[in-house]
């Protein structure tokens, strides 16, 4: 036979019993040529290119999916920062953009469309500007639509002044979407060093340096690695970092055979996989429960951090092996309330934002779908983003912050997103205030990259 | 003199039309031939097959050549899933370059 028959149960399992699955095919769509005479011709020329490559995206997926017996569970669209297409002067209308494409989103069955974006680390254009200015009313009057910003990088340093912005921007986004739990911040990402070729959402656009179309796929599967964890309850830890990152192999080659063949069916070039163990709330798909069958009495115990770095760097050990085309975030995501057992992490008190905050310095995200009390100041969450961006930028990785200060609701009450969202405790936050430091804004000078001890 | 080795080559050229088939369930009589019956009425050519009953649980494996099935994988499987149902048995369909792709270096 071709192959050993414990070869093809080993797969079989992964898939039926341990939730393996491409996460998200994802279209990137650069529409840095679609400006018109004025912004209703921009607007019309950006949906109909949009359309044109997107539309054949479900049909694909789904023959893909039924060819090799995997789910492709999300179909989504990244665009060129949005930023870069505007002068300034549009106002309102950067809204009447969002809705044409939320509409056809929603024409095309496609979850969610990324690009919302300005790449703001180093300062800002007008356009970048009314692009962050428009996130409140873009977020609360669209559905698919999703937003980032980046503000800070290793190459040019933190812009404070950027994330005093975007702190405020978050606060408006969740007072507009108050009926719902402020559910418009869980579509909206500040980062540092944001992948220009990540599939995921909230964070994905379709970068600069990307070709004209491309196709990026995610893969996950928490639950196969918590098997795999579970299989080897005496393991050292250098063993089970060798373990995990077999299983981190096959799991990349399989995002690598479904990426590719996707992207030729499309007729587009394939770009990235993106192995990312990113949880939904389904029990069994979960990354605390991995750290907890590693040995933790619960995520967030002392112990997370270095469990978590293992992980981790054993995923994208693996990842590199399997493909030479791996790329976004690769890694290990932490997204609170999108994971049922970190939910309950800070349900217990088990996980406090602090501990989180340390965890990121060795995940591949940063702090993800975090709800925090309604009357959280903006200054202290621009002081939260402020310390996530630094990990990032001292650390030369990725870093995002995706928190989700809950309307009228406060520490220890319960906010519900539906769906992969999920739902979460509020997290008590420091009340001690950080505004002096913060609002004095300004740029923070990029690291050095040598001397390093 | 250059020496190439075309071994992956050929693996990939071999594995273009097969499936591997599973079947799993409480075993009885009849679940060979049903699936195989459904297989041949689909012009399905099999090539391997391999089964173990442990306890009272079956599990078979095929690897078929579908060059000359008439109908989409997608259909293939669906017909092999009803047919399975009516035997109590569980049938997956997968086309072969996924365990390549995740067990071969």
């Amino acid at each position: 036979m071709l192959f050993d028959r414990s070869e093809i149960l080993e797969t079989l399992r992964m898939l039926e019993l341990e939730n393996l699955d491409v996460r998200t095919a994802t279209l990137g769509i650069s529409i840095l040529d679609c400006r018109g005479k004025d912004f209703e011709e921009t607007v019309e020329s950006i949906v109909e290119k949009v359309r044109r490559y997107a539309a054949p995206l479900n049909a694909v997926a789904d023959e893909v999916s039924a060819k090799y017996g995997i789910p492709i569970v999300n179909r989504r669209v990244a665009i060129s920062p949005v930023a870069l297409l505007l002068r300034g002067d549009e106002d309102d209308r950067v809204v009447t953009l969002a809705q044409a494409l939320d509409a056809l989103g929603q024409e095309l069955a496609i979850d969610f469309i990324g690009g919302f974006s300005a790449l703001v680390h180093k300062g800002e254009t007008r356009g970048d500007r009314l692009l962050m200015e428009s996130l409140p009313s873009v977020l609360s009057q669209t559905e698919r639509i999703c937003a980032s910003v980046n503000v800070a990088s290793s190459r040019s340093g933190v812009n404070v002044d950027a994330i005093l912005t975007m702190a405020k921007v978050v606060k408006e986004t969740a007072e507009r979407t108050a009926h719902r739990d402020g559910i418009g911040c869980a579509k909206l990402v500040v980062f540092a060093n944001a992948p220009e070729d990540n599939p995921f959402m909230a964070g994905a656009f379709h970068g600069v340096g990307e070709p004209e179309v491309v196709v990026n796929v995610g893969v996950s599967g928490p639950g196969v690695v918590k098997e795999v964890v579970r299989r080897h309850p005496r393991a050292t830890l250098g063993e089970l970092a060798e373990v995990i990152k077999r299983t981190a192999f096959k799991i990349t080659r399989v995002g690598e055979l479904i990426g590719r063949e996707v992207a030729e069916k499309l007729g587009v070039p394939f770009g990235i996989v993106d192995l990312s163990l990113a949880p939904t709330p389904r029990m069994g798909d979960s990354v605390a429960e991995i750290l907890e069958e590693m040995g933790l009495e619960r995520c967030g115990a002392f112990g997370s951090t270095l469990a978590l770095a293992l992980l981790t760097d054993a995923c994208k050990k693996g990842g590199a092996m399997a493909s030479s085309s791996v790329g976004g975030l690769s890694g290990a995501f932490i997204p609170v309330s999108e994971d049922a057992r970190m939910s309950e992490a800070v349900a217990v008190g088990a996980l406090p934002l602090e501990k989180l905050e340390a965890m990121t310095s060795v995940s591949s995200v940063g702090l993800d779908m975090i709800a925090i009390p309604g009357d959280t100041p903006w200054e202290t969450i621009a002081c939260i983003m402020a310390d996530e961006v630094a990990i990032g930028v001292m650390n030369h990785k990725t870093a995002g912050v995706r928190l989700i200060p809950v309307p009228g609701k406060s520490a220890g009450d319960k906010a519900h997103f539906g769906g992969l969202l999920g739902e979460a405790i509020i997290i008590p936050v420091n009340p001690h205030r950080g505004d002096r430091f913060i609002l004095r804004g300004g740029r923070v000078p990029a690291p050095l990259t040598s001397l390093k001890n | 003199m250059i020496d190439v080795d075309l071994s992956a080559f050929e693996e990939e050229k071999s594995t273009e039309n097969k499936v591997v088939i599973t079947v799993v369930g409480k075993d009885r009589v009849g679940i060979i031939a049903a699936i195989t019956s459904c297989l041949a009425e689909h012009n399905v050519n099999i090539e391997d097959i391999t089964q173990k009953i442990l306890g009272e649980y079956f599990t078979m494996i095929l690897v078929g050549d579908t060059s000359c099935c008439p109908v989409t994988l997608a259909e293939l499987r669906e017909k092999l899933t009803r047919k399975g149902e009516e035997v109590g048995v569980k049938v997956y369909l997968q086309h072969a370059s996924i365990f390549r792709a995740m067990h071969r270096i």
